[in-house]
Formats: structure tokens, sequence, C-alpha cells
């Protein structure tokens, strides 16, 4: 496979385009897609190449850009509908988690909901507080829907492609601070590049500790495992890529041979992915168990705007290497 | 078109008498405790509501509507047996009793649902209709919301969209005067509640004496024309509930001027003796027939009941848990089912 650097935004534009090349079905709406040409230029181009009828800028109404694309996959069509930032989609959770999440199993498998939502999400930047979250376990505590937060440019075009392609509705999630970053993709001509939903993946091999990370958190553990590497602690870092379902095995595995783990995450620290994956592992491996389950996540405050305490609240690598240093 | 045939007229009384049997009976039976939880709200007396409306529509035609469903689900053709049933939670139910009242939908009469979510299912309706307009087809979205629904922010954002993307969606507000204890003048500042639709540009076709089936019927038929042809519209009906806003409300006991009201509706515009009577002055005697009618209602309750009492109840943890994905084997493990040995 070349490697060809791909910015992530760029990566997920063309996932989404082939797609719609692919299938008739598959349309694309949301604020501000077609003639402003994306809030993050996902969908550049589009509107001149695919039309008005596939390419549909929606009113500010996120609780109908929720619900209709539950009632447009329901009918037949194949949604992705993009919210303009997560933040946004909380006044979307009653479609997301009551309906898209939901009409499948009320109905008991009447209907299908192949949709997929994508939102950009994360922290920084001086967004403040309303318009800095990272609030992907909110939306993977819901049966029936599947959560896709890639970390880099493959992952991204292989993982969007697949939920775009599956019959269940997905929340796909796009960190704002990895759109500009490069990387490698799959061979041009290889459109069938797939990820499948709920496949972690190991980003680097080591036998100390085990970083469990997604999304921005997997940059976070991999600078980390590089500067622990110099004091000889080898770090092994997984990729879970989705929140839902989540990949446990591979955590295990991991975990059966470094017996420690640091979890590393953008969100919350309270009723949150690294509570959960913790749990798991207490429940599951504590055989194995050589020390604390550590978390590194934000601090539990909202984010300010003044850049120096924005910067204190978020996780960073040093952040990561200290919770590893408590353990090993 | 124009005016109902002597057939149809029959077969809508049909109608009426098979949904106030069923419902009453349902309400017998929750009292009974032989229908259980929380959730059971009736359309005794909304029945003209919906038989002269989707008297409109063809087959290709879809509808949607919230939980208060057991009578539309009865128009379209639901089998009553898989609607008692599912009352009942049972797994010949048609949602196999993970549904429940307020849940049924049926694939094949373009039965999309009840839904529990006040408003929930009004961008539902606008996706659907979006389905229809993107693949060329005329097929209309029926949509019924109730007078309360409209003060929500789904009611808004959906009417909105569907205005602007010319959606082919009949929005239908059921105007029973009340949502849950709160009147329609006491939630709402615009009481003419169509109106609300009017100031997105959908056009109205106003007001409907909705205890008439045949004054719906001619006010939808063009309703659905102009929704094919052109864009959304939007109909109020004026109606009753005969039952409460679902079976536990006890204010129509508690309030003295509730139950005189619903007597006086009962009494001067009860929408059975009214499509009887507009039958009997066009047609002379039928009661022959609605007779019939009757005694087969009666008969085809009890044999639904009989069904779902002697159906099995959903018990397996492979019932739980089925349908909360297309494909079962990626849901995810929690912890509680490994442990219950199921993997
Ligand atoms: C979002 C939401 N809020 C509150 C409720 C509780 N609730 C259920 S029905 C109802 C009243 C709705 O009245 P209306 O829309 O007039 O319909 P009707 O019951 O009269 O048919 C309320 C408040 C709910 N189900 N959903
Ligand atoms: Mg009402």
């Amino acid at each position: 496979m070349p490697a060809r650097n791909v910015a992530m935004r760029e990566a997920i534009r063309r996932a989404l385009r082939e797609e719609m090349h692919r299938d008739d079905n598959v349309f694309v709406m949301g604020e501000e897609v077609a003639y402003w040409q994306g809030t993050h230029r996902v969908t550049r181009g589009f509107l001149e190449e695919f039309g008005e009828r596939r390419v549909r800028d929606t009113p500010i109404s996120e609780m109908a850009i929720g619900g209709l694309a539950v009632g447009a996959a329901m009918a037949g069509l194949r949604p992705v509908a993009e919210f303009m930032t997560i933040n946004f989609a909380f006044l979307a959770l009653d479609a997301i988690a009551n309906h898209a999440a939901k009409v499948r199993y009320f109905f008991d498998g009447m209907f299908k909901v192949p949709l997929v939502y994508r939102a950009a999400s994360g922290w920084g930047n001086q967004a403040t507080a309303s318009h800095s979250h990272a609030p992907e376990p909110i939306f993977a505590h819901f049966p029936g829907l599947y959560v896709g937060c890639p970390s880099n440019s493959m992952d991204a075009y292989g993982m969007l492609k697949a939920s775009i392609r599956d019959d269940n509705p997905v929340l796909f999630t796009e960190s704002i601070a990895l759109y500009p970053k490069p990387g490698p993709m799959p061979a041009e001509d290889d459109g069938d590049f797939l990820i499948p939903i709920g496949k972690g993946d190991i980003k680097r091999e080591g036998g100390d500790v085990t970083l469990v990370a997604y999304a921005r958190g997997v940059d976070w553990a991999l600078q980390a495992a590089r500067q622990l590497a110099r004091d000889g602690v080898e770090a092994e870092v997984v990729d879970l890529r989705w929140l839902r379902p989540l990949d446990m095995e591979l955590v295990y595995q991991s975990f059966k041979k470094t017996n420690r783990c640091v979890i590393v995450e953008e969100s919350l620290p309270m009723y949150s992915f690294g509570g959960e994956i913790a749990a798991l592992l207490q429940e599951n491996m504590f055989d194995y168990m050589d020390a604390p389950i550590k978390r590194v996540a934000a601090e539990d405050a909202p984010l300010p705007y003044s850049k120096e305490i924005e910067l204190l609240a978020l996780p960073d690598a040093q952040k990561v290497v200290n919770a590893v240093k408590e353990i090993v | 078109m124009g005016s109902p045939t002597k057939a149809m007229l029959l077969d809508w009384y049909r109608q009426m008498v098979l949904i106030r049997e069923f419902e009453e009976t349902c309400h017998r039976l929750y009292e009974e405790k032989r229908i259980t939880g929380v959730y059971l709200h009736l359309y005794s007396g909304h029945e003209a509501s919906g038989v002269g409306s989707m008297a409109a529509l063809r087959k290709s035609d879809h509808v949607i509507t919230a939980y208060r469903d057991h009578g539309i689900a009865l128009i379209l053709g639901m089998d009553p047996k898989a609607v008692m049933a599912e009352m009942m939670g049972k797994k010949t139910g048609s949602s196999g009793g993970k549904g429940g009242s307020m849940h049924l939908a049926s694939k094949d009469h373009n039965f999309w649902g009840g839904y529990a979510i006040v408003g929930g299912h009004l961008p539902l309706a606008a996706g659907i209709a979006l389905e229809a307009r993107y693949h060329g087809k005329d097929d209309v979205t029926m949509t019924y919301v109730g007078d309360g629904a409209t003060n929500n922010g789904y009611f808004h954002e959906s009417l909105n969209m569907s205005a602007i993307w010319d959606l082919p969606v009949v929005w239908i507000i059921e105007n029973n005067g009340y949502a849950m204890g709160t009147e329609v003048d006491r939630a709402s500042g615009q009481v003419e509640l169509h109106r609300k639709a009017e100031a997105y540009g959908i056009k109205s076709f106003g007001r409907v004496d909705a205890q008439n089936a045949l004054e719906v019927y001619a006010v939808a038929l063009k309703a659905v024309d102009y929704a094919r042809k052109k864009g959304p519209v939007v109909i109020e009906h004026v109606t009753y509930r005969y039952r409460g806003h679902g079976v536990s409300d006890k204010q129509y006991d508690a309030r003295e001027d509730m139950s005189a009201e619903l007597k006086e509706w009962m009494a001067t515009r009860e929408p059975i003796k009214i499509l009887r009577d507009c039958i009997e002055s066009q047609y002379g005697d039928v009661g022959e027939v609605l007779a019939q009618h009757e005694a087969d209602a009666v008969q085809i309750v009890a044999d639904s009941v009989t069904f779902a009492e002697a159906s099995e109840l959903p018990s397996t943890y492979e019932d739980l848990m089925r349908n909360t994905y297309v494909s079962s084997d990626l849901v995810h493990k929690t912890a509680a089912s490994v442990g219950a040995g199921i993997d």
C-alpha cells in the first residue's frame, strides 16, 4: 500500500464522495453542507458534483435533522447527516438515542435504520465551554447505535465507508484537531477498503504497559509511548476505533501481556470511557492485574476561554507519561 | 372521486365499530389486569378522524402517528389478533411484544408506527416523505399529531423542513382539546392550531369537524391531492377523547366540568351515530348490515383476546436481545451477559 499522505479531512471527504458515486441512495444533509461547502470543508465540491437532490442544506434544526434521517433510512435511503459540531447534536439526542437507536428494536426488527450521523468533535482552540466537548461516550451509552471515532486518515476512510454500508445507525465523530493531520491511505483504486465495525487496532506494540485510547487520545498515547521508550518502558497502544461495539478482546490480549493499563481519552472523567474500560478489566482480568488501572481524561471542569487554563484542562502526552510512571 | 359510495360508508361503519369495540375491550382488560403496563391511550371518540382521512389514501401512501395508534392500525387493516397480542406483550404481537400499545407498526401496510415521544415521529414523517420525493414517487405521508405536540420543537422544525423541501406530508393535527390535563388555550398562544403551519408557508385546509367522517373525508381528498402534486398541507381535526388521556387518567372522575363536557360530546357529537344517521338518511334502512358489522366486531375482538391470551410471552435472553442491531453478532457483550453464561 503506497503511503500517500492525505489529511484526515480529505480522507473522510474521499470516502463520502466514493460512497455517493457507488450508491445513489446515499445523500448528505446538514447545516452548510452544500453552498458553504461544509463548515469543515468535508463536503467541498459536493454540491457541484452531485446537485441539490443529494447535497441538502438544512435549516438550523438539529431535532429535525436527527429524526428526518431516521425516517429516510427506514424508508430505504442511506442518509449521511452532518451535525456541524457534536455540541449541537445534544439538541438531537432524542432523535439519536430514542429513535435512531431504538426503532428497530421496538418494532422487533421490522425496519432497518442505515444512517450515519457525522459530527466534528473535540476540545481546544479557545472555542469556549459550550463548543468544547468530546462527548462520544454519552452516545455510546445506547444499545442500537454504533459509535466510530477514528484517529487517522486511513482508519477514517475505511471506517466511514463501513459505516455507510452497514444497515445499523452509526454516529461517526471526527476530531477537529485531527482534520488537518496527514496520514497514509490505501491504494487509490481500492474503493472497497473497509474497516470492520467494532474492530480495534494495535497502533504500537510493547510489553510493559497497555495504553487504551481512541481518536485524539491515540496521538497522546503514541507521543507518550515514544517518550517512555527513552526511559526503557515499552508501551502498547490499543486504538479501539469504535466505542460501540467495543473490541475488549483486543484490550484483554494486550493486558494479559502487560498486566498494566492506562486509559487515555479526550472526554470528561466522570461516568466515562475510562471508567467503563477499567471496570471491564477488573471484572474480567483481575488475575492478570499487577497495578491499579490509571485514567487520563480531561479535567472535571467546563472548558474556559483563556489559553493557559484551557490547556490545563486538556489531557496531553505528559499526563499519560506521568500516569504510566506511577504504575511501572 | 368526491362523495363516498354506499359501500365506502358501510365499510367506514365497519371500521368504526371495530375500533370502538377493540378500544372498549382494551379498557376492560386493563381494569381486569389482563392487559398490564402503564400506557394505553385509546382512540374511542377519535374514530371518524382516522377513518375519514385515511379513506382518501391509496395503498402506496404512508401513515405514521404517535402513541394513540390502535385505531390507525386497525383502519389500515392490521390483524386485530396481532394488535391485541401486542397489548399483552406476547411473542405473536405485531412487534413481538417488544413495543406494546404505543409501538404498533406494519411494513406490509406502509404503517410506519406509533411513537411514544411527543413529536418524535414528526421528523421521521418528513424523512419518509423525502424518500418519495427523492425517487420521484408521488406517495404522500399522512401524519397524525396531537394538539399538545404542536408546542414542541419537533413540530416546528419538521413542518418548516417539509415546507422548504416541498415534502408530500399531510399533517393532521388531531385537536382533542387536551394534552394530558392541559387545555389547548393554556398551552398554545395560537389556539387555531393549523395556523402554526401556515406560519411556515404550509397550505392549510383549516379546521374540520372530525366527529363527522364525511366532512373529514371531503377535506382529506383535497388535501391529499394537493400534497401529491405540490407539497405539505395541514388539516386541523377537532375531536374528543372518550377515555381520557390514557387508561390511568382519573381527571374525569375528579372534575365535574370535564365529565359534563364528555357527556355532552357523547350525546351530541358521537362519530358512529353521526355516520349511521348519514347512511340512513341517504340509503334508508340498512340496519341489518350495520347490525352485522357490530356483531362481527364483537366476534373479531373476542377472537383476538382468545388468541392473545393463548399466546406465549417472550421469555429468553435471546428474546430480550434480538433486533437490537441488524446482525446481533456485534452486540456489545456486557459483563452481565458474560456472567449469565450467554456468549
Ligand atoms: C417529549 C415528551 N414529553 C412529555 C411526554 C409525556 N406525554 C405523553 S402524551 C402527552 C400529551 C400529548 O398530548 P397531545 O399531543 O395533545 O396528544 P393526545 O394525547 O391528546 O392524543 C404528554 C405530555 C412525552 N411522551 N414526550
Ligand atoms: Mg390532545
